[in-house]
């Protein structure tokens, strides 16, 4: 029964994945979905994908990151560079995500090692200084045009970030719902029984940020091929925080928050993009009526699960 | 045969030696009781036993593989996975996590699939998940807590939390379990069943158990010899008769009230 139950809700993923994919498609060439509200799908995926891989590290491992836009200009720029090396031929967005993944694994795993060995929040300082390095970095070095940024070719549309976004959350999810992932919540939930369990806790730790800042980057790759321009700026302290109220709003440790939240939030800021001085106050507001009326988030730890339901439906057949 | 034993251990906070030259030996299969006034030490030996604290002095020895290893200063995972388990006195369950994922982290390092096999969810996941599963299903029919396999423990009445540390310490698979006041906050009723809980366990899972309790009666009821620790100095060893007898112990309770 165990085992007709997982192929079941795999089944019904399916089903959604299949199925939001078409409409998608039938909603585009009936012209419901514009030009513009794709430009916003554009948004909302890339948010997702940033604010699962952030809600990995934040709301399941509990290990408080201020970095993740840091990882997300390092694809951004590997692949605007590679891209512009290869004179925007397509597969120059592949390869320059690869190549985006490879020197994140790399740059996590130098800020993570030494850092999370301690007890405490010394990530979220060591993050917060990662974030601005790359940045100061990326302003001065040549390859990515300084200041002035790179502007791109765009090489991809929705079909793209849908897949990756798909990806992102099938492994970010499968991950959480696995020995791995359990690992990583009893570390939030407390390190020293988690040790006690005989849970290496600095590598479990270690392990959620690095796969987090893959798809951090794996994102940076995605914006850079869709929106022409990146500059350093995009990638500032600011956009992090922004990813992080994405999380928090939804619930820390709900991915359903997060897709739920990424979709508001997203949309609320396309909406606000003409009064970019407002949008920080509003911001700003929301972050507050959170803290107040709801410090859990929208969704707090639910998950929305297939299993769940079919669970549901089978009590109530019994019962009838 | 000897699974454990101290020679000198201590560990000082400032100036304050929490426990102070404790040497002690523990054999293979006995229910031994530690016992003190608060602020004894009790603890903190469990602590420097199961790695969390480092000693300032002394050796620790665990029998691994047939030999005494010294396991002092090694971390608390390493020590974990070389057969110690234990409870804590303020209990320390992973609230957020029902108590059927509770006993599956107890599991983990004996959990055989790679991080690939889990994201791409390759058969030996679900092969492996359904005996992990069933394993820690036996393991809450043990503490008889099936019932609520799928409420989250910081749900759980006080005594049903003991009783799920217990068994999650059993998940790692321990020869040698620390229990630390487990009957704390125990009604008389609970604080019987726990007795036949422990006589229980240490039959049916082969454990030496050392346990620290201020229930007495339980102390002198199952346990096969006891260790008095006062101002983290050892001041008594022996069977629970003697111990009820012994003018130091008499001395250092009296002291406390
Ligand atoms: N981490 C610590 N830092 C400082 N002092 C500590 C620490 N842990 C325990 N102590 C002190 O060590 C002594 C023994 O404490 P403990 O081992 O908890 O006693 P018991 O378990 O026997 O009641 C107490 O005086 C306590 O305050
Ligand atoms: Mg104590």
């Amino acid at each position: 029964m165990r085992k007709n139950q997982f192929t079941k809700t795999n089944l019904a993923w399916l089903l959604v994945i299949i199925g939001s994919y078409l409409l998608i498609n039938v909603l585009i060439s009936a012209g419901v979905i514009n030009k513009i509200y794709q430009t916003v799908m554009l948004t909302i995926g890339i948010n997702i994908i940033l604010a699962i891989s952030l809600n990995l590290i934040i709301g399941i491992t509990g290990q408080f990151s201020l970095g993740h836009a840091g990882f997300m200009s390092i694809g951004a720029y590997s692949a605007g560079v590679i891209v512009k090396m290869m004179d925007g031929a397509p597969s120059s967005v592949y390869i320059g995500m690869l190549v985006g993944i490879l020197i994140s694994i790399v740059v996590a795993l130098i800020v993570a090692t030494p850092t999370l060995r301690l007890k405490g929040d010394y990530l979220a300082i060591a993050t917060l200084g990662f974030g601005e390095i790359i940045r100061i970095v990326i302003q001065n070095m040549k390859i990515t045009n300084g200041a002035a940024g790179l502007v791109l070719p765009k090489l991809i549309d929705w079909p793209v970030v849908f897949v990756f976004l798909v990806i992102s959350t099938i492994v970010i999810v499968s991950f959480t719902y696995s020995a791995y992932g359990r690992a990583c919540i009893s570390v939030r939930e407390d390190e020293i029984a988690s040790e006690t369990m005989g849970i290496n806790t600095t590598k479990y730790k270690i392990m959620a940020f690095v796969v987090g800042a893959i798809f951090a980057s794996i994102a940076g790759t995605l914006y850079a091929t869709s929106f022409y321009v990146i500059k350093p700026e995009i990638f500032s302290f600011n956009k992090s925080i922004d990813i992080l109220v994405i999380v928090v709003f939804g619930g820390m440790g709900s991915f359903t928050g997060s897709f739920v939240s990424a979709l508001l939030i997203s949309v609320l800021n396309t909406s606000l993009q003409s009064f970019a001085d407002i949008r920080t106050i509003i911001y700003g507001a929301l972050l507050v009526l959170i803290m107040i009326f709801r410090p859990q988030g929208l969704l707090g730890k639910y998950e929305f699960k297939f299993s769940k339901l079919f669970d549901k439906f089978a009590k109530k057949e019994v019962r009838q | 045969m000897i699974v454990l034993q101290t020679k000198n251990l201590t560990r000082n906070f400032g100036g304050l030696a929490a426990v102070s030259n404790v040497s002690l030996e523990i054999k293979k299969n006995e229910l031994v009781g530690l016992i003190g006034p608060n602020g004894a030490g009790k603890t903190t030996l469990f602590n420097l036993l199961t790695g969390v604290y480092e000693p300032s002095e002394g050796t620790i020895e665990l029998l691994v593989d047939g030999n005494l290893k010294s396991i002092g200063g090694l971390k608390p995972y390493t020590i974990t996975n070389f057969g110690i388990g234990r409870t804590f006195q303020n209990i320390r369950l992973f609230k957020e996590l029902t108590v059927l994922d509770n006993i599956k982290v107890g599991m983990n390092q004996n959990i055989n699939y790679g991080v690939l096999t889990a994201i791409f969810r390759f058969p030996k996941y679900y092969s492996e998940e359904k005996r992990v599963h069933e394993e820690a299903l036996k393991l809450l029919e043990v503490v008889n807590l099936v019932d609520k396999k799928d409420e989250l423990a910081k749900n759980l009445p006080y005594g049903e939390q003991r009783k799920l540390e217990i068994a999650r310490a059993l998940a790692t698979n321990p020869r040698v379990l620390f229990l630390d006041e487990p009957a704390a906050g125990m009604n008389p009723i609970e604080t019987q069943e726990l007795t036949d809980l422990i006589r229980k366990i240490k039959d049916d899972f082969n454990l030496t158990i050392i346990l620290i309790e201020h229930d007495m009666s339980l102390v002198m009821n199952v346990c096969e010899r006891i260790y008095v620790l006062d101002y983290g100095k050892l001041i008594a060893s022996g069977d629970p008769d003697s111990i009820k007898n012994n003018k130091k112990v008499i001395e250092a309770y009296l002291g406390e009230d």
